[in-house]
């Protein structure tokens, strides 16, 4: 049962009845979706969320789906870990690591595209489709596959070789655009104008969007319905961050959270894409758009539509931004899986480069319980490593050997 | 020779339904002016309060955005092709 009242620009305010449209008629703002609380309030507990299943469908009261779950490869309920080496190491306090390697494609955007397809077969589509930097081809394909949907997947040809083939793998059309991930959007923003095609982050973006909020909820359940005090968030579109924040709020709203929740919200980006934080650092309210260059493919949206919310969340949280570089990336990708035992792709070398630079600036402060997003697998981005690790020491398969690479007196120590 | 303004589904109640309209080269200012003129209401759904293009509306000349080239002083050429979107998001 949804509690969806309208959809609602959030730079006018007009108000449209439910639909597969995703911008204001009038002024272009993009629509969000605008929920009957007090009805939520009526029907939600943490007793009903706590009898749900292990995934976001546990959290079906807040999100905009009439048939729960539609479409379901069970997005969600990923480990919220303590992480106490990396607290350690770079002279934090409580820091926690909310790891969404662990969905059924191995990012978040199982999260968003579950909603996103279970809301298109609704509104009656047949094909599914999406203009991705990689994590979202994997979810729309995979998602597809399992719907029974036909699928039309864009991506940057110039994507790695991993994120490619683990979405052809489902078999659906992977359309390579000679591009950057800005070019492919544009084309799919026209071609969902021709095609009555479902492209989640175009035409059912609306919906889409809110599956992101269900990494707050997760959070805030998984510390015992309490908000963090601070939480750092990479920043592509701007969306992820910015529902985030909604996520909190909206748990406050309908009761869940006792107090009322003040959570400082912090942006992550790769240096070679940085619209965001640029605007950030430079104290402007005017985003550039840029050409992307980063090893950070997911992340590289030069022109983020939903920039100007993410500024806006970051600032009224009194959050921060970096922008970090490749090598600063790759290094946080180590460091996280040493200190942690996470692998994450290199949008979550971005996010605890991120989380480094702002505790080290201290804007992060010790006294802060820190959640941490790590948004993708390790798996994924696997050149961003290549070369920096490997076999620590190559010998015979001899005792002898070992013991010559090896001081026995240092191993039993 | 002409330019041609691919029309947004948002915005084709304005052109008649047409998903192009063709129109005379110059600068860009220009050529929205004129597309104003053709078909009435444009100006005022593109156009913020301070005569500036909205900040969710996205405009390519030949397929670049406009903010990477002269913004609206950018010259369309005859056969250029205009390409009016809305911003957005993915990942």
């Amino acid at each position: 049962m949804t509690h969806v009242q309208a959809l609602r620009c959030r730079e006018c305010g007009r108000e449209y009845d439910v639909a597969p449209i995703f911008t204001c008629e009038w002024c272009f703002g993009p629509l969000e979706v605008a929920y009957d609380y007090d009805a939520i309030r009526a029907s939600i507990s943490r007793e009903k969320i706590a009898a749900g299943p292990l995934s976001i469908w546990r959290y079906s009261d807040l999100l905009p789906v009439d048939r729960n779950p539609a479409v379901d490869l069970g997005a969600g309920f990923t480990p919220l870990v303590r992480a106490d080496r990396l607290a350690a190491e770079l002279g934090l306090g409580e820091v926690w690591i909310k790891n969404d390697t662990t969905n059924p494609t191995n990012s978040f955007k199982d999260r968003v595209t579950a909603v996103a397809l279970s809301k298109a077969l609704e509104f009656g589509f047949k094909v599914a489709a999406c203009a991705s930097t990689g994590n979202l081809a994997n979810a729309v394909a995979a998602h597809a596959a399992h719907a029974g949907l036909r699928s039309f997947v864009f991506v940057p040809a110039n994507l790695e070789q991993g994120k490619i083939v683990t979405t052809a793998v489902y078999g659906g059309n992977v359309v390579a655009i000679d591009g950057n991930y800005d070019d492919v959007n544009r084309l799919c923003a026209e071609l969902s104008g021709t095609y009555p095609w479902a492209f989640v982050n175009v035409n059912i973006r609306t919906f889409y969007a809110e599956g992101s909020k269900t990494l707050a909820y997760e959070t805030a359940e998984q510390l015992g319905w309490e908000a963090p005090d601070h939480v750092v968030v990479p920043v592509a579109s701007g969306s992820l961050l910015t529902k985030i924040r909604k996520g909190f709020d909206e748990l406050y709203k309908v009761g869940l959270l006792d107090d009322e929740p003040h959570v400082r919200v912090s942006g992550a980006q790769a240096l070679g894409c940085s619209p965001v934080a640029a605007a950030w650092l430079g104290e402007s309210d005017t985003i550039k758009p840029v050409k992307p260059a980063t090893i950070a493919k997911s992340l590289a949206i030069g022109n983020p539509a939903d920039g100007y919310f993410a500024l806006d969340a970051v600032r009224n949280s009194t959050g921060g931004f970096a922008a970090v570089t490749d090598d600063e990336i790759v290094d946080a990708i180590r460091l996280l899986a040493r200190t942690e035992g996470i692998f994450a792709e290199t949008a979550g070398g971005v996010t605890v480069a991120t989380l480094a630079k702002l505790a080290a600036q201290g804007v992060i402060r010790k006294d802060e319980r820190v959640v941490v997003y790590i948004t993708g697998h390790g798996l994924k981005t696997l050149d961003a490593v290549v070369g920096q690790v490997g076999p620590t020491t190559t010998i015979s398969p001899t005792i002898d050997a070992f013991h010559a690479a090896f001081d026995p007196e240092d191993l039993l120590a | 020779m002409s330019v041609t303004v691919r029309i947004p589904t948002q915005l084709r109640e304005l052109s008649g339904g047409a998903a192009e309209v063709a129109l005379v080269s110059g600068s860009l200012a220009d050529v929205l002016a004129a597309l104003d003129a053709a078909h009435p209401g444009f100006q005022g759904r593109l156009f913020g309060d301070d005569s500036e293009l909205r900040r969710f509306v996205n405009v390519f000349v030949a397929d670049e955005d406009i903010r990477f080239l002269d913004g609206l002083a950018t010259e369309v050429a005859d056969g250029t092709t205009v390409s009016i979107v809305p911003a957005v998001a993915g990942g």
